[in-house]
């Protein structure tokens, strides 16, 4: 049976397709059997950033309405062969999601994988919370800044109380997963220090993911940072969060100028 | 020798209204059976009737005169007497019978008759209440509680609130809006251990975090009411 997880925040450009294909692809490269969702009806792009966009033939809204079947509408990663997309919609809205297809689509998946990880929109609305509905598990992307705090404590607000197993009175397990931390502007003070995020939202770190060049240029590629630069910083960081996901233990590795510095040295004897 | 009775100055007639409390019994047809389930529950609490104002409500049950007089006389004969009828039309009514009256507004005697017991006959004292919250709450999270005092253990994030009729406890930080005394309570009170919060009210009167002097935030502090003006001052 698949654990279902939402890749959450509520705040947009946070970071949460990115996380979700490179927390995906960490997974997958575990040897995971994993699918990956896009909720975000009528703005698609986790299609782009796993560079299948030119293989979508059918989605969740196919789906969600019986059009397809969910084999068909499912596609296989072409370097990771247990990494699996189910694609949003391009052309529709979030209205055309049912919570009773929703439903089908994540039980169906259930027996199919061991993880179905759900890209939510952002935003609270119907999209989001169907998103999260069926989840299991939540990863709460947030970045270190007051506004995106903010929108990640409603967002807890609204697991505790909107999702099927907080109805039923269970707790949804979460996770919060720091993204854009950049070690010198949070020295400088102009960011918000790791300390007071987690004392505002009390809820455990699943990772710190450092603000680099190498984010965005794995999804212009279309390629999860994990798999097309294994080593760099951020990879790293989502490899770990990914085994921390799994139920590892792995020591928490906060970015510091120090360290910084130190690659920044060693880069350039290396070169 | 005649008495002089002095000549009592007229006296304009005096009309006041007087709102009472009444209990409202709805017969439910067939009225045989409804008489079966009121000597049932009657029996558990048999001088519940006693005394008391009773109004019966025909809004649910079209009865004839003849059958609502006897309707009546057969209550009265419970120790049940009817003051008044409700939800009936006018026209149909006879002279004989009580009157109608119209506007009743429900109020929490009717929990009464919710229970099956006896245990629960008769008017009880309202019981104080204060309300436990041992999660954080969350931003756009609403914790209204008009009955009494409330207490959240952890804290209370931007973009929350909490709304006690009562006064308010956090033991952690308060960044939302804490609202006491929202019922017209003057003596409400608002605690907390870290002041971060974006709005403090009791009984409506507020200050925003800007009017918070500077050096009272962070801080556990206390806050009232003085002179209609809310009053802030560190704890310890």
């Amino acid at each position: 049976m698949a654990k279902v997880l939402v890749v959450t925040s509520g705040k947009g450009g946070v970071g949460k397709t990115t996380s979700t294909a490179a927390l995906g692809a960490a997974l997958a490269q575990a040897g995971q059997k994993v699918a990956v969702v896009d909720f975000d009806v009528g703005l698609r792009n986790l299609d782009l950033v796993l560079g299948a966009e030119r293989r979508v033939v059918f989605d969740l809204i196919n789906v969600v309405q019986g059009v397809a079947k969910l084999s068909q509408a499912l596609i296989r990663d072409k370097r990771l062969e247990t990494l699996w997309l189910l694609p949003a919609s391009q052309t529709r809205d979030k209205d055309a999601l049912t919570e009773v297809g929703v439903a089908g689509v994540i039980k169906e998946m259930r027996s199919k994988f061991d993880w179905v990880i759900c890209d939510s929109p952002a935003g609270i609305e119907r999209g989001a919370t169907l998103a999260m509905r069926f989840a299991d598990a939540a990863v709460v992307v947030t970045n270190p800044e007051v506004s995106s705090v903010r929108d990640s404590d409603r967002i807890i607000g609204l697991l505790d109380s909107k999702t099927e197993k907080a109805e039923r009175g269970e707790h949804v397990e979460r996770h919060i997963l720091i993204t854009r931390y950049d070690a010198q502007r949070a020295q400088r003070g102009e960011m918000l220090n790791i300390n007071d995020v987690l004392e505002i939202l009390s809820t455990p770190l699943l990772g710190i993911i450092p603000e680099s060049k190498e984010v965005l240029r794995a999804s212009n590629i279309g390629s999860p940072v994990t798999l097309c630069n294994a080593t760099s910083a951020p990879a790293r960081a989502y490899l770990s969060a990914a085994r921390r996901l799994n139920g590892d233990i792995v020591p928490m590795n906060i970015p510091t100028e120090h360290q910084r510095l130190f690659g920044r040295l060693f880069g350039r004897r290396a070169a | 020798m005649t008495d002089a009775i002095a000549a009592r100055p007229q006296e304009a007639m005096r009309l006041r209204a007087r709102s009472f409390m009444a209990f409202v019994l709805t017969p439910v047809l067939p009225i045989s059976h409804w008489f079966a389930q009121l000597d049932k529950w009657s029996s558990n609490s048999p001088d519940f009737f006693r005394g008391r104002p009773i109004i019966i409500d025909l809004a649910g049950s079209p009865l004839q005169v003849s059958e609502i007089s006897q309707l009546i006389t057969q209550l009265a004969a419970r120790g049940i007497r009817v003051m008044a009828l409700e939800g009936a039309e006018a026209n149909q009514l006879d002279p004989l019978l009580p009157p109608l009256v119209q506007g009743g507004r429900t109020s929490v005697a009717d929990q009464m008759f919710a229970g099956d017991g006896g245990a629960n006959a008769g008017p009880r004292r309202k019981e104080p209440s204060s309300l436990l919250i041992e999660s954080p709450i969350r931003s756009g999270q609403s914790v209204v509680f008009p009955d009494g005092d409330v207490t959240v253990l952890g804290s209370v994030s931007s973009g929350a609130e909490i709304v006690a009729g009562g006064s308010i406890h956090v033991y952690g930080a308060l960044r939302g809006r804490a609202m006491a005394g929202s019922t017209g309570n003057t003596c409400a009170r608002i605690f907390c251990n870290s002041n971060e919060a974006e709005l403090l009210s009791i009984d409506g009167y507020y200050r925003t975090a800007e009017q918070i002097d500077a050096s009272l935030r962070s801080r556990p502090t206390h806050c009232w009411l003085e002179d209609r003006v809310i009053s802030i001052a560190a704890l310890n």
